[in-house]
């Protein structure tokens, strides 16, 4: 038996199919993994995430910390807003990818992967002896992600009225505290929406209030797809310790300005663009019909080669989609060795879906 | 539990035969669809074609994975489900009926290594533990 979140009888009393994820007991589907995925496109969807890792920062030196622990620069950040970024080792690897909120000037919330939370953990420790902080991993709250363009008129019946409008004004990366609900305007899917971090003991409650004004249970299978589709990478898959953001379509989340903000990992980067990236991660289409899958060898002709590292099948395109590392100067086409044959497949710029509908692939003739 | 009809016979590879007349009619339990989940492609092999018992004859992916079908009889193919094609969900909606795979005529009577409906039930069972 693995660890279970406070939703498991949630996901039962739903007839999940359920599978372990990284230790956890969690929702693969409640029927139908592809009427999941279509439910968040055009309606609403609402995910059990309860199994990823919050942890608080709170101290004197937080600020401090997090500037030279994180790749993405926490000076971005005012109370109340959020940022994605990577945490690397000093060889520039990806530790994690994570989100954090800043609440105020000595207190901040990570979001950070259920896969690494033990690793996560010891180095976020490691990390922390220089610093007057105070770490602590908040294993008492509970997290929902409510995804999909018709979430906003869903939920207001589930709040005061000045509440609604609160969660409503939100902007893109943006959190507010309501009552004992942390709701933040992000997600992992490609849509509209909320995640909600809340105590444990209200979050089967509030479970059965949002599948109530219609927004329906998903399971992992379509966030996969979902994310898939929207371009987002999966750490362990599209990343991980080997890679560093520069060979992982992340080089936007890397503050290299201000130049005498030390951060881990900072030195390795500047080498290896001083060096010249040799790898890059980008989309893929295939061409003709099938499903792209995990660690198929990509052939670039006169290029060289490269490897999926997420495939799958899009059930808004109705086609095999990837995301694939693959050597820098790779142009618009390449080969896949699917089932002992060579397909071809179109490269281009993720997104592959954007807010419901077919992202205008940009030909990868520039990044 | 899924569905497992008495009136079929069954491979160890998850396949049902239904005969009709001169010419038998092939698909994957309800158990097989279960276990891959969502279909969302099929490959199936052109008519005229003749396969061995055991050898790949049709090639059907989910959302999770991809498997191959095998011949669970020898035999040429006379038909195959073309909706499927468009439509390979009809496998998981209804896979003795709607989303049966293909049609072959046997080479010989090589029913008796197939196995019964209680006999497919049991294996599928002890695959479960």
């Amino acid at each position: 038996m693995g660890k279970r979140t406070p939703l498991y009888e949630c996901h039962l009393q739903a007839e999940a199919k359920i599978v372990d994820f990284a230790g956890w007991d969690m929702p693969l589907h409640y029927g139908s993994q592809l009427q999941e995925h279509h439910q968040v496109r055009q309606d609403a969807g609402l995910f059990d995430v309860s199994h990823m890792t919050i942890v608080d920062f709170t101290g004197r030196d937080v600020s401090l910390y997090l500037k030279h622990l994180l790749a993405n620069n926490v000076d971005r950040l005012v109370p109340g807003k959020a940022l994605y970024t990577c945490m690397l080792n000093e060889q520039g690897g990806i530790i994690d990818d994570l989100i954090v909120y800043k609440l105020s000037e000595d207190f901040y919330r990570l979001v950070v992967n259920s896969g690494t939370h033990d690793k996560d953990l010891a180095w976020l420790a490691k990390q922390a002896k220089a610093f007057q902080i105070t770490i602590k991993e908040r294993t008492d709250l509970a997290m929902l992600a409510i995804q999909g363009p018709r979430v906003r008129q869903k939920i207001a019946s589930l709040f005061t009225p000045a509440q609604t409008q609160l969660i409503l004004d939100l902007k893109s990366f943006h959190a507010v505290t309501v009552d004992d609900y942390f709701v933040a305007r992000t997600g992992y899917t490609g849509e509209e929406g909320f995640e909600i971090i809340l105590p444990a003991s209200k979050a089967s409650t509030f479970w059965q209030q949002l599948v109530a004004v219609g927004i329906k249970p998903c399971g992992l299978g379509a966030r996969d797809t979902l994310r898939l589709e929207a371009g987002l990478n999966l750490y362990g898959a599209d990343m991980d310790e080997k890679v560093t953001p520069l060979e992982s379509n992340l080089s936007w989340t890397v503050a290299f300005e201000p130049a005498d903000r030390d951060f881990i990992g900072r030195s390795a980067l500047l080498e290896q663009q001083l060096a010249g990236v040799r790898y890059k991660l980008v989309g893929l289409v295939l061409e003709g019909q099938g499903v792209l899958r995990n660690h198929q060898k990509v052939i670039v002709d006169g290029v060289g080669e490269g490897e999926i590292t997420s495939g799958s099948f899009s059930p808004t395109l109705n086609k095999g989609i990837a995301l694939a590392r693959v050597p820098v100067n790779t142009k618009e086409s390449c080969l896949v060795g699917m089932r002992g044959k060579l397909v071809p497949a179109q490269v281009v710029k993720p997104p592959f879906v954007r807010q419901g509908k077919q992202a205008e692939n940009k030909k990868n003739l520039v990044i | 539990m899924s569905s497992v009809p008495k009136a079929l016979k069954y491979s160890k590879t998850h396949e049902w035969v239904r005969e009709e007349d001169d010419t038998v009619i092939i698909g994957i339990t309800d158990h097989a669809q279960t276990m891959l989940g969502d279909l969302v492609y099929v490959e199936l092999p052109e008519l005229e074609f003749s396969f061995e018992m055991g050898q790949e004859c049709a090639v059907i992916e989910s959302v999770k994975a991809a498997a191959d079908i095998y011949c669970p009889i020898s035999g040429e193919v006379v038909e195959i489900n073309e909706l499927l094609l468009d439509n390979p969900q009809l496998i998981n909606e209804d896979p003795y009926g709607k989303g049966w795979l293909l049609r072959l005529r046997p080479f010989e009577n090589d029913f008796k290594e197939l196995l019964t409906a209680e006999q497919y039930t049991k294996l599928v069972a002890s695959e479960a533990h």
